[in-house]
This record gives structure tokens, sequence and C-alpha cells, in this order.
């Protein structure tokens, strides 16, 4: 009988794994606040990007402060290719990176070990 | 507490277990026994170990995995059931979660080290600016720092002082020590006219310079920039790595479930052992070596070609490098010196040479600087003429004094008549590597100017090099077959396409494409199309003139050497990205199966401790890997 619980929980659990790690779920999108002649998005770092896209207007001078709530050394460093941005962010503290929003373009980043991924989207 | 507190604090509290382990086969055992374990173990989960579930937790609600994941459940599954089996009387396993947090973190202290070191390559460059300036203002010499420094601003440097920004020396001379941004170790002679690069140090004497480039312009700032860009980029040989460590996670959880399912259920072994291998599978198994196999040993062979002044734009050129099998080179400027002089005039001296200089003098062609410097020699003096029209890809005409001039190749011998004489005499001038130019006036050919280029000392020995390799090397140019000839035996080239106007050089490289990938070798102010459209496209430039956006790699310096030395390098990162991964991937496919306990039959298992230390070494393995890129043997190094 023990058995028998112990595969139904174990097949349990994997079915889990799978909705919640595999599964559609939807992404945040989160715009940014304008202070003047800039526009400012607040990105949280914890167990991945809060909100994971965010979404600039062209022409008007882009920031995003990412705020490193993770201890975590993955997340450690935000890699923008495009921008040959490779910054480390410290723990608790806002970092402010200048996004370019001359043209319309998508810039992806993603962490040191490109594990996690998140993208700036200027239109 | 910073990763390295936290290893110190784990290593201490954990050490006491570890003595206990040792003296247990003995039959002693700590004081308090399993309660002094808890108490210990309790404070390395709380201390060092609470981060892991925080990051895992984190992660998790963001339907994402990682390695803190794994760390997370092994250690904390260990933790748990040990408390459960404790207060069950039954044997307990705390060492297990306290030992893997311990070797853990040192793998996690030891990577952060060498990633420091690895990534350390740009800083080190920025280091090299000056921190001020020497600037001569209303007569008057100031001290200023280096951001104040404008264009035009004159500048003295005396001996042993580094320059501050680029620009072109005004007064006096010197020799000029370049290495740190070229990589070339002798130093260059510098005088009046000559230009000068930011951040290297003056040798002997002292002059003035006229600030050209400040700021972000600078040559050096502009390499820091495509250094850190490079660095950042990811190979696509990456994108499968990045594929894999998506799902990596959650399905070695999965796989850990099974194997505990497996062990449990069906070979009936004990509800602890079935546990133990489920841990293991779950420790061993981090992907971090897989993650920073490919960024670490990009940075670093990034960084060491940059300090030989080679500049490798990403990632995806590294890759394509690989597949090379053609280098396309253009001539001028390139395999030769790119000055050439004017040798021989067949004709009245002093009419060609007037009717020449008139129609070239406001021409940017490298051969019409040659017909400048020759008749500023005799003495001719620029009249000017009018009503200039190209000759699509023959030459230029023009009225001088009324009448129609013009000057070109031999294509123009399609419009106007060479008397046999002069024919035979162009013949000759052209078997010996001369570039024939065709001056006309009145209608009809007046005489011919004969122009050499001279291939670089370095070209010769370069193409050896690149055909050792089992490189084809072919050469482009505008010039005819018989200089091209010429020029192509003396440095030993296999091929030859002549007679290539400029604008379809791109088309030719489209047309060799066809037979295999090719890596074009140009110096970037001409050749852009042409670099672009190649698989690689190498940039030669020489001092502050390089042409920064068109190639993929740029040699600072104007060496052919330089681009034998660039495939190598980029081969060797990317041959040292192939094996950091294989590695990485090896690591995983055996270390899962024997931690799952397949080979248990045999006698081979791996515990959570054991586990710990692998997943460890498999991390420091593959940055000391990468590391080792700065010291691998290179066959050139100039």
């Amino acid at each position: 009988m023990d058995k028998i619980i112990i595969v139904v929980l174990a097949l349990a659990i994997i079915a889990f794994i799978i909705w919640w790690f595999f599964g559609k779920h939807t992404a945040q999108e989160g715009t940014a606040e304008q202070q003047g002649n800039l526009q400012n998005a607040t990105v949280v770092v914890n167990g991945g990007y809060n909100p994971s896209t965010i979404v600039l207007k062209q022409g008007l001078a882009g920031q995003i402060t990412f705020h490193r709530k993770d201890p975590s050394s993955c997340l450690e460093r935000v890699v923008f290719p495009d921008l040959g941005i490779n910054d480390f962010l410290p723990q608790n503290q806002d970092h402010v990176i200048k996004i370019d929003t001359s043209q319309a373009k998508t810039f992806e980043y993603a962490c040191g070990m490109n594990m996690y991924h998140g993208k700036v989207v200027v239109k | 507490m910073n990763i390295k507190n936290r290893f110190i604090f784990s290593l201490i509290v954990s050490f006491p277990m570890f003595i206990g382990m040792i003296i247990m086969p003995f039959g002693y055992e700590l004081p308090g026994g399993m309660w002094t374990m808890f108490l210990l173990t309790t404070a390395v989960m709380v201390i060092s170990g609470r981060q892991f579930l925080q990051s895992a937790w984190a992660s998790f609600l963001n339907h994402h995995a990682n390695m803190d994941t794994l760390v997370a459940i092994g250690t904390f599954t260990a933790y748990f059931y040990s408390i459960y089996a404790m207060l069950t009387h039954q044997p307990v396993f705390y060492e297990s979660a306290a030992f893997v947090i311990t070797f853990v973190l040192l793998g996690q202290v030891f990577e952060e080290k060498m990633k420091h070191a690895a990534s350390g390559a740009v800083e080190k460059l920025l280091d090299l600016q000056a921190k001020d300036a020497e600037v001569i203002r209303d007569g008057q010499t100031l001290k200023i720092p280096l951001t104040e420094v404008n264009v035009g601003d004159i500048i003295r440097v005396k001996p042993g002082q580094k320059i501050a920004v680029d620009g072109v020396i005004t007064e006096g001379s010197s020799t000029i020590d370049e290495s740190m941004v070229t990589g070339e170790s002798i130093p260059v002679a510098k005088k009046v006219g000559d230009t000068v690069i930011g951040a290297t140090i003056n040798n002997t004497g002292t002059f003035t310079f006229k600030a050209a480039k400040v700021g972000d312009d600078t040559l050096l700032a502009q390499i820091v920039e495509l250094v850190k860009k490079a660095q950042t980029s990811h190979a696509p040989i990456q994108k499968i790595v990045d594929k894999i460590a998506d799902i990596f996670v959650p399905i070695v959880i999965i796989i850990a479930i099974l194997t505990f399912v497996t062990w449990y259920i069906v070979l009936s072994a004990s509800f602890v052992q079935a546990m133990l291998f489920a841990v293991s599978v779950i420790i061993i198994a981090c992907p971090c070596a897989l993650g920073i196999a490919t960024p670490t040993a990009l940075m670093v062979g990034t960084g060491r070609s940059a300090k030989l002044g080679i500049l490798i734009k990403n990632g995806e050129i590294l890759e394509a490098v690989n597949s090379i099998k053609t280098v396309v080179f253009d001539k001028t400027g390139t395999i030769t010196a790119g000055k050439p002089k004017v040798t021989d005039i067949i004709g009245d001296q002093q009419q060609v040479l007037e009717v020449a200089v008139n129609l070239e003098a406001t021409s940017e062609h490298p051969l019409a600087a040659a017909i400048l410097t020759k008749a500023q020699e005799v003495g001719i003096a620029v009249q000017g003429a009018q009503n200039f029209t190209a000759l699509e890809g023959k030459g230029i005409q023009a009225q001088i004094s009324n009448k129609q001039a013009f000057i070109g190749n031999q294509k123009l011998l399609a419009d106007y008549q060479l008397d046999e004489a002069t024919a035979a005499k162009m013949l000759e001038l052209q078997n010996e590597a001369k570039t024939v130019v065709l001056v006309g006036f009145d209608g009809q050919i007046i005489g011919l100017i004969a122009v050499q280029d001279t291939p670089k000392k370095s070209s010769a020995a370069a193409i050896t090099a690149l055909k050792e390799r089992g490189l084809r090397t072919v050469m482009l140019t505008g010039d005819n077959e018989h200089v091209a000839q010429a020029i192509a035996d003396q440095v030993g080239i296999d091929e030859v396409l002549a007679d290539v106007l400029p604008g379809d050089k791109a088309a030719k490289i489209k047309k060799l494409q066809q037979q295999a990938p090719i890596a074009f070798v140009g110096d970037g102010i001409n050749d852009a199309p042409a670099l672009t459209t190649a698989n690689v496209g190498i940039a030669m430039g020489s001092g502050t003139d390089i042409a920064i956006e068109s190639g993929g790699i740029v040699l600072v310096k104007n060496d052919l050497q330089d681009v034998v030395l660039a495939l190598e390098l980029s081969q060797k990162t990317f041959n040292r990205i192939k094996l950091n991964l294989f590695w990485a991937f090896i690591y995983n496919t055996l270390g899962i199966p024997v931690a799952a306990g397949l080979f248990a039959g045999i006698g081979l298992t791996l515990s959570p401790e054991l586990a710990g230390i692998f997943m460890a070494l498999s991390s420091i393995s593959v940055v000391a890997s990468s590391l080792l890129l700065n010291r691998v043997k290179l066959s050139h190094t100039a």
C-alpha cells in the first residue's frame, strides 16, 4: 500500500514539474514611467527578471533600473550582447543601464550564464 | 554575507563532522552524538545554505529552475530527512548536507576568482590611458586631466610620458612604444606630420602634437568598446547549450524522482539508500560547467588577441573562421605597402607628368599620390583642369588649356592606339610588376607612367604560413594580369584575379564563396563591401585610421603576419570552447548514471558528498581550461 502511494505521489510530482516548468505561462510586460525627458523602467531581479519584457518609447531617452534581490551568483551579472554591456548588479541596490532608443529595436539580455532571459523593446 | 564568507563559515562549522566521520570506524563519536551534528548542520544550512533556498524559490515562482534549485533540493532533502530519522532513531545524514554546501561554495569561490581573471583584459586596457596631459594654451603650459583635453589642443610630451590622446605631431620627433595598442614590440620613429596614438609611451624625444581624437573617439576607446562587445557576444554553438540548459534542471529533478522510485519500489532498496541515490543525482548534475564553458573561453580568447593588436568582433566570427578554406587578399595596401612610387616615364617626361598631375591633383587614388610626389620632386606645379568626367573602369578625362586630356589604365586602348615601340615597353614594365598608366592629350596617347608598389616584407612569410595551414590563397586586384601575377609570384600567392573593378570585388567574393567559405583581407577603407560579403572580413588598419566597422576581425597593425595569428587564435579559442562543452557534457552524461546507481552492481556509486566535490571540480576545470588559452603557444608570436 505504501508503495502504491509513493508511486502515485512520484508521478504526480513529475506531472507537476512538467506543467510548471514546460507549460505555457504568460510573461509579464512592463512599460516605463516618464520623468521629464527620461523614461525609466524598473526590473526586479529575483529568480528571474520581473517584468521580463519592458517596452520603451522610441526617441525618448530611456533607462532600465535593475534591482537585484536574488542572492544567487547566477543572476549577479546582466549581459546586453548588442550593447557590449556586462555589468555586475550589486545585491539590494539599483543599477541603471542606459538604452539607446533612437531606433525601434529589440534588445535581448540575459544573466551571466545565459540562463535567464529578458528583453527591452523600443517602439 | 558574500560567497567567500559563507564558504569559510561552512568549512569551519562542518570540520568537526569531518573529524567525526574519520573517528567513527574506530568506534568513537562526536561528543553529543547526533544532537551535535544536528546543531552544526542547522548552522550551516541557515547561514551558508539559506541563500540557495531563497534563490531556488524565487526562480520557482518564475517557472525557472537553476543550479541553486538543485543544491537546495539535494541538501534540504538530506537535512530534513535526517531530522526525521533522528527523531525516529534511525541513521542520520547531516554531514552530507553540510559537506555538499561547503564543496559547492568552494567551487563558487574559485569560479568567481577565475571569472574575474578572465574578464580582466578590458579593465587592463583602460588602465593604459594617461591620467593627464600637458596642454599649451595661450602660450602657457597647463597640466589638465585627460577628460578636459579638447580636439585641436596642442599637447607637449616629454620622454617617458604617455601620450594622452590621438593626434598629429606638430613639432619635434621621437620614437614611440606602441606595443600596448598595436602589439608591435619595436618602437616606431615619428616626426612632424605623423600620427600618434593615445596611451602609447614616448621614448626618446620631446614633441608637441595636435589632438585629433579625444574621449570615446580615440583608438584605445574604440578597441575597448569592441573587445567589450566581443566578450559579451555569443557563439552560435552556444545556442544548443542554451536550449539544453533551459530544460536541464527540471529534467534532472524528474530523473532523481525516477531514481528514487526505481530503487525503492522496483529494486526494494531501503528508503535511505534510495533517497541517497536521488540526492546524488541532483547534486552532481549542476549545469554550471555548461553555462560557463563558452563565455569564459570567449573572454580569454578575445582578450588575449586584443593585446596582440587583433580585434575579433564576436563569437560568430570566431566560429566562422573554422570553416575557412580560402583566404582572398586585396593587393594594394594589403600585400603591398600601398605606397606606390613612380619608377619610369615613357615619352616626354615634362609633358607627360604635367598632364598627369593636373588630372590627378584632386584624386585620392594611391597611384595619384605617387604621381603627385614625383611631380613635386621634378618641380612641376599643378595648374588645374576643368570638366572632369570619369571614364567608367578606365580612368578620368578633363579639359587642360581647352584641350581634351585623359589618364587611365590599359582599357583605354579600346579607344586609342599605341605605337608598337611603346606597346612593347608597356608589356616589359608590366612584367616587372609595375602598374602602367596611360596619359593622353589632344586625342592621342603621349606617354606612359610606370608605378611600382612593392610587397611588404612580411607578406611572403605570411602567405607561406597560411599555405602550411592548408588554405588556398587568392589575390584580388584592379591591376592588370601582368602586374598582379608578378607580385603574386614574389609572395607565393596561388591564384590571381586581376582587372577587377572596385565595385565588382564583392561579386567576385560571392562567386568564390560558392566553392568554399572565404576570409577576405582588405585595408578596410576601400574594401568595405567585400569585407562584409566574405564569411570572415579581416580589415587591416594602420594607426588611427582603422575602419573598425567594416571587418569581423580588425588588425591594428598593418602586417600580414597578423592574419595568420588571427586565424590561429580564433581556431584555438573555438577549439577550447568545443573542448569545454565536450567535458561539461561528458561529465554530466557519465556523472548522472553513476550517481543514480546504475553501476552499483560493480560497486561504483557516488555519495552526495563526492557528487558535491565533482560538481565543484567540473566548473573549476572549465574555467581553468579557458584561462589556459592565455598560455597556449602560438606559432607566430611577432
